[in-house]
């Protein structure tokens, strides 16, 4: 591959054809291109209308509970001794994660499109859980495609979906996780084009997904990039984020693209190890390949055959990631580190004990990269870290690794 | 040529006024010499084209059956390599039946288009489809077909209207695949009247053979279809007959190819003239 150039303007992409300099596009099969196209248009037009804005804005303060706090974590700063690390509170919206973000802006846009149907694929559950919310609140009907290994380590979620009124669909098929529910999705999609809109939950997928999602997360860094303004008078110098497929990195990253002083994490989850066979790093321990989509890095073997993903979370237990992680990573424009499942338990009782904060253990993932993230922003840096989530849901698979029963 | 293959058993069959009976079988389904003894048996049993599968760990427009073909075939260890070698193999007892690849794109994208179509169409095969692929996708692919003389068979849908179906003919050799039902491989079931107008619209917009797959699992529905499409394919149903033959521990080789047989049968006793372009 050639070296990507340097765009001017990060934030002017995807490009037509869905693509972030190589990666993206729409790698689908026929029947699916035509409602591709149909959704792209349609969510073209959503976004030009303020109509749709102001209907969003509503329920994502009312229902939702935004903006989300941006809170001076100064028990974890004297702790890492150095630069000033706050928490978006994204755990403390509606549902428990940023993930509701992305469901109230695509159930609006279901709607819209006239779709009376509502599938969607959920690792952690999380997205699961926000998708059955919006679909019990507007009353559709939703399909959730869940791994049956991660409904066996996520119950609580399974339960609360049930409770809103959505069939969860255990997939058994290949490794029983996320990349497997995806699939089933997929096909349920392909089978049901008439009425069913497949609400993706994170910034991967083919066009315009990447797109979409990261728009509707993109509220979280519009309300940081505020917010850090009013507190401290002047940009963060780092912002980090955990990444799956990368959703509330995206929506935290997006609106200081442009603003290359601000330095631009993402935390893969290493598993055991990235060294090892066992984890979910696609940036640092896969190349770009194609999959669910789109092209972007991906786990795989040396055939191309996708490769399981392995970690402690279930939200990041994904073998690719978006596209436009994929992008700026190659481009540079940010850095992609990694915390292993070790890492990242030690980071969730840290935050607990010094914070009072339970995370999620996805979140606890860009949590244990504080270490790197204030060394290299210096003493007097600034950094924002997306709390992404609530750890409610990962008591068990904690005290599991810690050895207790609960 | 490798195109021509595809051309001349089309024009043939032209000629006798009847359908092609395309078989799918998985390359390395239940194992590579299992499957080897399929293919070059299939001719014999009335298979007039070959759909060879490769497998692939996430192939989203598959159902059950043919998931399931995948992953036995990964789990014996075949690879793309292995599926060329395969119809090397199959080539040197077979000069005239066309050999169509069908799978998914990221083996392709490793392997790389330009080397992949040199040494697809060096081991013999005639054709590739490419399930993720769509015209969107697929002109760098489309070129180093073309360069090499294999065709891209691209797949037309229930849901492409005559606007798009200009879009899917365009760099199309060989025959359009019209994929019979929304849906993935193997569960609903094909409808030959509702079918019939869609392959007509194909036909006109590609002036090419249109063969018809998804949801063909029987003699009589392969009949029914034989009478309004240039081809039948089918896949799903073949491979269930290895399941069950391996799982019955029966000679996995003679029941798929009975199978093949009846179904091939059925094709050409269908018997129609309407079938030309």
């Amino acid at each position: 591959m050639n070296a990507p150039s340097l765009p001017n303007d990060y934030t002017a992409y995807p490009d037509a054809d869905g693509r972030f300099g190589a990666f993206g596009g729409r790698y689908v099969p026929e029947t699916l291109m035509p409602l591709v196209h149909e959704l792209e248009a349609a969510y073209r037009a959503a976004k030009a209308d303020p109509a749709f804005k102001g209907e969003l804005d509503g329920y994502l303060k009312h229902y939702v509970g935004r903006p989300s706090p941006l809170y001076f974590a100064e028990r974890l700063t004297r702790h890492y001794g150095g630069a000033k690390i706050y928490l978006k509170r994204e755990e403390l919206n509606h549902t428990g994660s940023h993930k509701i973000n992305n469901c109230m802006g695509q159930i609006l846009l279901a709607m819209r499109m006239g779709k009376t149907r509502i599938i969607a694929e959920t690792g952690a559950g999380q997205h699961g859980v926000a998708t059955a919310t919006v679909c019990a609140r507007f009353g559709l009907p939703c399909v959730v495609y869940m791994g049956a290994v991660d409904v066996e380590r996520q119950k609580p979620n399974v339960f609360r979906m049930n409770l809103l009124g959505a069939e969860v669909r255990p997939v058994t098929a290949g490794s029983a996780t996320l990349k497997d529910a995806t699939n089933e999705a997929l096909r349920d999609w392909v089978t049901n084009v008439e009425d069913t809109y497949y609400l993706i939950g994170s910034v991967v997928g083919m066009h315009p997904y990447p797109q979409m999602v990261r728009d509707f997360q993109s509220v979280i860094g519009t309300e940081v990039r505020q917010q850090i303004l009013e507190a401290e008078g002047r940009l963060p110098d780092a912002l980090v984020a955990c990444v799956g497929g990368g959703s509330n990195a995206m929506g935290l990253f997006h609106p200081f693209l442009n603003d290359e002083a601000v330095r631009l994490y993402g935390v893969e989850a290493a598993g055991e190890g990235v060294a090892t066979d066992r984890h979910a790093a696609a940036i640092n321990g896969g190349r770009p390949g194609v999959l669910h989509g789109s092209l972007s890095y991906l786990l795989q073997d040396k055939e191309g055959q996708v490769t399981e993903a392995h970690s402690i979370s279930a939200g990041l237990d994904y073998p690719g990631i978006g596209p436009e992680h994929s992008w700026l990573h190659d481009v540079g424009r940010a850095t992609y580190l990694a915390a292993t499942d070790q890492d990242s338990l030690d980071a969730f009782k840290l935050c607990a004990e010094l914070e009072g904060i339970l995370p999620a253990i996805e979140s606890a993932h860009a949590l244990a990269r504080l270490d790197q993230v204030t060394n290299d922003v210096g003493k007097d840096g600034l950094v924002v870290l997306n709390l992404s989530g609530r750890g409610d849901k990962d008591v068990a698979t904690v005290a599991a690794h810690l050895g207790r029963t609960i | 040529m490798s195109t021509s293959r595809i051309d001349a058993r089309f024009a043939a069959l032209k000629a006798e006024g009847r359908a092609a009976f395309v078989a799918y079988v998985m390359a390395g389904d239940p194992d590579a010499a299992t499957a080897a003894a399929i293919l070059a048996g299939l001719p014999g049993a009335g298979a007039d084209l070959i759909e060879l599968g490769f497998p692939f760990s996430d192939p989203m427009a598959e159902g059950p059956p043919i998931q399931r073909a995948a992953l036995r075939a990964l789990e014996k260890g075949m690879t793309l390599k292995g599926t060329l070698e395969l119809v090397r193999g199959f080539r040197e007892g077979d000069q005239t039946t066309p050999i169509v690849l069908m799978g998914y794109a990221n083996l392709l994208v490793t392997w790389g288009f330009t080397a992949f179509a040199r040494d697809a169409a060096e081991a013999g095969v005639d054709g590739l489809i490419v399930v993720d692929l769509p015209p969107e996708e697929s002109g760098p692919l489309a070129d180093a077909l073309d360069a090499a003389g294999v065709s891209l068979i691209r797949l037309a849908t229930p849901t492409t209207d005559d606007e798009r179906m200009k879009v899917v003919v365009r760099r199309t050799s060989g025959f359009v695949y019209y994929v019979s039902v929304a849906g993935v491989t193997g569960v609903k079931e094909a409808n030959a009247a509702a079918v019939a107008p869609h392959v007509a619209r194909v036909r006109k917009a590609s002036g090419l053979p249109v063969a018809v797959g998804f949801g063909i699992r029987t003699p009589e529905r392969a009949a029914e279809i034989a009478r309004v499409a240039d081809a039948v394919v089918v896949g799903s149903a073949l491979v269930d007959e290895i399941a069950e033959a391996v799982e019955m521990n029966e000679d996995v080789t003679r029941r798929v190819l009975s199978k093949a047989d009846s179904l091939a049968k059925a094709v050409r006793s269908a018997r129609v003239g309407q079938t030309t372009v």
